[in-house]
Order: structure tokens, then C-alpha cells, then sequence
């Protein structure tokens, strides 16, 4: 196990620094000049010069890559074009309100995802069931800004059951970790399904009936724990999806987190700030998986990490 | 996962061919995959026959669109849905939309699924480091957040239809690469594969006549469900104002035009929104369907 986790880390660092140049030199094509951005419109040919050279944007392509993959290694973000501030502390000050959206967002498809596949695991081919895969599927098939526009307009607007948009109780909370939870409640709920009867067929659990177990015992403490644990592999794999949709959520309700942070900075071609955070959503990204596939070994002890 | 369907799936004639009919057949017989192909043709229809469905342009900005004091109109007698911010026919613009919502649907999940093919089979076929290139590439490109790299190309390009296309592909292709490679790996070690090898076949010969068929399957149910990814990803990027540009409507760019409206006029996203999740729907009830239909391994789930 220990050298299978070296290994993998030495992977992810690896596909980090991938990420790091692709991003890179996406950002170096970029039509948009970061110099003029920050220079402003009435700046005259001498001062856009001036700026080039301190951003050391004048220099070639290799050289600027170099430069910052260097301090990268160093755990230096640099520093924002506009905002005048280390990037890293930039991230580090919004982090915490993503990952409290990213948690609250992920109960939230738990809970809803997981007692829909159950509920229709259990009533396998009754109209219960059919009406739950239905609304799993409009769950998968819903935009996400658009969830979160309506319900913003339901129980903001016309109910004032939450506020608008902002930060701070667990009111604020509520409508972006639903928006944000409702398509992966979607899938779950398929995979939790499918997951349970495929539990529900085994001889284990036939055992347990022959013995006369209670279906309730037979529910809670063989089905569920080995019915829930591919469900909750796929969370790790999952992150990408929250990372994207952080984004689109965190603009729609005024979030102060790196979703919005990102949005803000790429409207205003603040590439350090860019790079920043792509860099740590790949490297979330890049843990999730690893987290995922460390728990399949124990979902399946015939599977042997290698 | 692999099926054995003969290779005349691919070669045949479609309406005279029993594997296509039976096939048919079986999604007409799933109340589910019916509701799908219904939005989709809804869809379709709409956005074929968009200038005879509606009075309106598009782009028309109409005397009688906007009230007196300049909001625009509730949905109507005169405006089915409603009008916009700029007094236009949303009902018309929502038409028009269908058409772009489809063309990139089908054009970025096309190019999606020509990349990923070619990569899985070609990684999953020839081992070695052309192979292991190839995926590692494709690990890369799994680490990536999608949705702000797609963002952050359609920034790099000025954004136009076939663009916007082009990006939801480049980013959108890894999947079926994944599953492709997966698939051809395992095909690849078969016996029917070494005989053809044995024979002297060639490899373009092995690749397309007995590597390929096989794949059509997940090819097809992949190709369904991938179209609602990238009509969603479209309307996303375009409701951020860096996918398709106004004036063409897009479902994206009208509730990404008239966001600042909707506390008052809330028609203005709730239709293209349906809009959106129809399509999406209608695609992912058929591409499902289609999956327990053509995956044997899938069967006796439902």
C-alpha cells in the first residue's frame, strides 16, 4: 500500500505539471493582452512597455514557463495582475466557503440520491420505481444555472424563505448546495439502484432470509453498507463535475468562493489567478481519484491495488 | 461489454437490416425511450420548420414588444411566451435556439466521439508506448476541470458556433476515450483477433472489419447520451456570455441576455430552460434505452 501511494503521487505530480504547461500556453495564445488590462485604456505605449517588462511578459514563451513552474515547486502562485496579491492567498481566503458549498453540496445528493435508489431498489418494476428513475433522469438532464435561477426565483423571490444571494448562515446555504447537489442526486440514485439490487441478489443475503433475519436488519446491516460503498468511490471521482459547477453556481448567487474567483479573473484576463485556480482544481481532481481508488479495495477485497 | 453483432450492422442497408429493426423495435416498445424520442423530435421539428412555425424574426425587435414602460411582455395572445428585453418574440428566438442547441449538439458530441474513438482504439490496439503516450495524455486531459477549461478556451478563441463546437469536443472526447480504449484492449487479446492475425491480415484491415463493429454498440449509446452533455455544456457556456454570441439565440445566451430580468419577467428563463432540459431529457431516456437494449451485460436490471 505505501509504495502503491508513492507511486500514484509521483503520477499526480506528474499530471500536474501537464496541467500547468497546457494551461500555460493556452493562456500565453490568449488574444487578450493581460498587459493592457492592467495598464488601462489611456496608458500610453511606454507605460504597457513598463508593465510588460516588470510582469517579465516580454520575455519568450520557455523562459516565462520556466519562471513560474519554479516557483510553482516552491508553492509560490505568484501574483495577481489587478488585485495587487499573492495569488495563494487569494485561494487560500475563498477556499473555505467552496469546500463548505462542496460538502454541503454532496450531502445533499447523498441524501436525496441515495434514499431514491433505495426506495426503488426495494420497489423494483412498481410505478414508484418508474416515477423515481423519471425524475432522476430530469435531475441528470437539468442545467444547473437554470435549477438554480428558478428555485433563486421561488423561495427568494416569491416565497423569501432565503436570501438572494451572499454568504454567511446556513440560510445563504441552502439554494446553491440543492442547485448543485440535484444532477449528481440524479445519478446517484440510478447507480444507487442498480448497485442495491445487484446486493440484494447475492447469497449473502439470501442466507439472511433463510435465517430468518428481520428485512429491516437485513436492510441496514448487510445490504446498505455493501450497496453504498461504489456510490461513494464515485464521489471522488465526482470533483471534476463540483469544480465545473462551482463556477456557474458560486456567479449565479454571488458565493465568495474560487468559482467565482476564477470567473471574475478570466472576464479580466488575470492569468496568475487563472492558472491558480485550475491548478488547484486539477489537483483536487487528481486526490479524488486517488481517494476512489484507495476505498475500492475495500469495496471489493478481490481487487488488489497494484 | 462487447456484443457479437456481425459486421453487416455497419455495412447494411438500415430499414432492410433485422439487427437495426429489432432494435428499433425494442425502443418503440419502452414507454421511457418513447417520452425521449418525442422531445427530441419536438426539438427538431421546431428547428427545422422554425420560419413557418412563428411570424416573427429572430432578431426583430417589434414596436409592440416592450411595454410603456420598456419591460417586456408577459406571454399572450399577440407574444406566445412572451418577449425579451429587447422587445423580440421569445417563442421565435426559442425556435431559432433549437437549431443552434443542435447543430453543436451533434457537431462537438461528433467530433468528440471521431477523437475518442480514434484514440481508444489506437491506444487499446497497439500497446507499447504509442499506447501509454496516449493515455497518459488522456489521464492529463481527465485532471483538467472541465467546465473552466472549456471556459477558458472559448476566452482564448472568440467564441463563434463552430468554435464553441470545436471546444465542447476538445474537452468533452476523454470519456469515450476511456471507454473505448477499455473495450479495444480487451477485444484485442481475443481469439478471433489473433486468427485474423495468423491469417496475415492486415492491421487496417483487423481495425476496421473486426475491431470497429464491435465498438458500434457502445459507439451508438455513447453518441446518444453525449449529445445531452454537449447541449448542456453549450447552454452553460453560453449563459456565462463566452459561448454562442447574441444576436444568434442560443438557449444559453437568451437567459444569459435578459438574467438581470428575470425577478420580473421569470418567462424569460423558465422557457429556454425547459427548452434545455427537454432536449437533454429526450437524449439521455433514448441513449439509455438504447444501452439496455445493445449491452447484454446490462440486461435484467430493470
Amino acid at each position: 500500500m505505501p509504495a502503491y501511494i508513492f507511486r500514484r503521487l509521483f503520477q499526480a505530480a506528474l499530471i500536474l505539471i501537464g496541467v500547468s504547461f497546457i494551461t500555460f500556453a493556452l493562456l500565453y495564445l490568449l488574444p487578450a493582452d493581460p498587459v493592457r488590462q492592467i495598464a488601462g485604456r489611456s496608458a500610453t505605449a511606454q507605460t504597457v512597455e513598463n508593465i510588460r517588462q516588470q510582469l517579465g511578459l516580454d520575455q519568450p514563451f520557455v523562459v516565462q514557463y520556466w519562471r513560474y513552474l519554479t516557483s510553482l515547486l516552491q508553492g509560490d502562485l505568484g501574483r495577481s495582475y489587478l488585485q495587487k496579491s499573492e495569488v495563494t492567498e487569494l485561494i487560500a481566503a475563498r477556499l473555505p466557503a467552496s469546500l463548505l458549498l462542496m460538502v454541503a453540496a454532496i450531502g445533499c445528493e447523498l441524501v436525496i440520491g441515495l434514499t431514491m435508489g433505495i426506495v426503488a431498489a426495494l420497489r423494483r418494476g412498481s410505478i414508484t420505481d418508474q416515477s423515481l428513475m423519471v425524475v432522476s433522469f430530469v435531475g441528470v438532464s437539468a442545467p444547473q444555472f437554470v435549477v438554480a435561477l428558478l428555485m433563486l426565483y421561488f423561495f427568494s423571490v416569491r416565497l423569501s424563505w432565503f436570501p438572494i444571494g451572499g454568504y454567511g448562515t446556513w440560510q445563504h446555504l441552502v439554494l446553491p448546495a440543492v442547485s448543485l447537489g440535484i444532477m449528481g442526486a440524479g445519478w446517484y440514485s440510478r447507480m444507487m439502484r442498480s448497485s442495491m439490487i445487484d446486493v440484494l441478489r447475492q447469497d449473502f443475503i439470501r442466507t439472511a432470509q433463510a435465517k430468518g433475519l428481520a428485512a429491516r436488519k437485513i436492510l441496514i446491516g448487510h445490504a446498505l453498507p455493501n450497496a453504498i460503498l461504489p456510490i461513494i468511490a464515485m464521489i471522488g471521482i465526482d470533483i471534476g463535475l463540483f469544480m465545473g459547477g462551482i463556477v456557474v453556481i458560486e456567479s449565479v448567487f454571488g458565493w465568495p468562493g474560487i468559482g467565482q474567483l476564477a470567473w471574475q479573473a478570466i472576464q479580466r484576463v488575470d492569468i496568475p489567478i487563472i492558472m491558480g485556480v485550475t491548478l488547484v482544481s486539477a489537483c483536487a481532481i487528481v486526490i479524488g481519484n486517488l481517494l476512489a481508488d484507495m476505498i475500492t479495495p475495500f469495496i471489493d477485497p478481490r481487487i488488489k491495488l497494484r | 461489454m462487447s456484443l457479437p453483432i456481425s459486421p453487416d450492422v455497419v455495412a447494411g442497408n438500415a430499414s432492410s437490416n433485422p439487427a437495426v429493426k429489432t432494435v428499433w423495435a425494442q425502443l418503440l416498445a419502452r414507454p421511457l425511450a418513447l417520452i425521449g424520442l418525442f422531445f427530441v423530435a419536438v426539438t427538431v421539428l421546431g428547428a427545422v420548420f422554425a420560419p413557418w412555425l412563428t411570424a416573427f424574426e429572430p432578431n426583430e425587435q417589434m414596436f409592440d414588444g416592450l411595454s410603456i414602460e420598456g419591460a417586456p411582455m408577459p406571454p399572450g395572445e399577440t407574444f406566445w411566451l412572451g418577449t425579451d428585453l429587447l422587445g423580440r418574440d421569445l417563442l421565435t428566438r426559442i425556435l431559432y435556439g433549437a437549431r443552434t442547441s443542435l447543430i453543436i449538439g451533434i457537431a462537438a458530441n461528433g467530433i468528440a466521439l471521431i477523437i475518442g474513438t480514434f484514440v481508444g482504439v489506437v491506444a487499446g490496439y497497439f500497446r507499447g508506448w504509442v499506447g501509454a503516450v496516449l493515455m497518459r495524455f488522456t489521464d492529463l486531459m481527465m485532471a483538467f476541470p472541465a467546465l473552466l477549461l472549456a471556459i477558458c478556451l472559448a476566452a482564448v478563441f472568440s467564441p463563434s458556433l463552430w468554435i464553441v463546437a470545436m471546444v465542447i469536443a476538445l474537452v468533452y472526447w476523454v470519456q469515450t476515450a476511456r471507454v473505448i480504449f477499455t473495450q479495444t484492449s480487451s477485444l484485442a487479446e481475443r481469439e478471433f483477433i489473433d486468427a485474423e492475425r495468423a491469417l496475415g491480415a492486415s492491421t487496417s484491415r483487423i481495425l476496421l472489419r473486426h475491431i470497429l463493429p464491435h465498438l458500434v454498440p457502445t459507439i451508438i449509446v455513447w453518441g446518444t447520451l453525449g449529445i445531452s452533455t454537449t447541449v448542456l455544456l453549450e447552454a452553460t457556456l453560453s449563459f456565462l456570455g463566452v459561448g454562442v454570441q447574441p444576436p444568434t439565440a442560443s438557449w444559453g445566451n437568451i437567459i444569459f441576455e435578459n438574467q438581470t430580468y428575470f425577478q420580473a419577467a421569470p418567462w424569460l428563463v423558465f422557457f429556454p430552460g425547459v427548452a434545455i432540459l427537454a432536449l437533454a431529457l429526450g437524449f439521455n431516456l433514448v441513449g439509455d434505452a438504447m444501452r439496455d437494449i445493445l449491452d447484454p451485460t446490462q440486461r435484467g436490471r430493470d
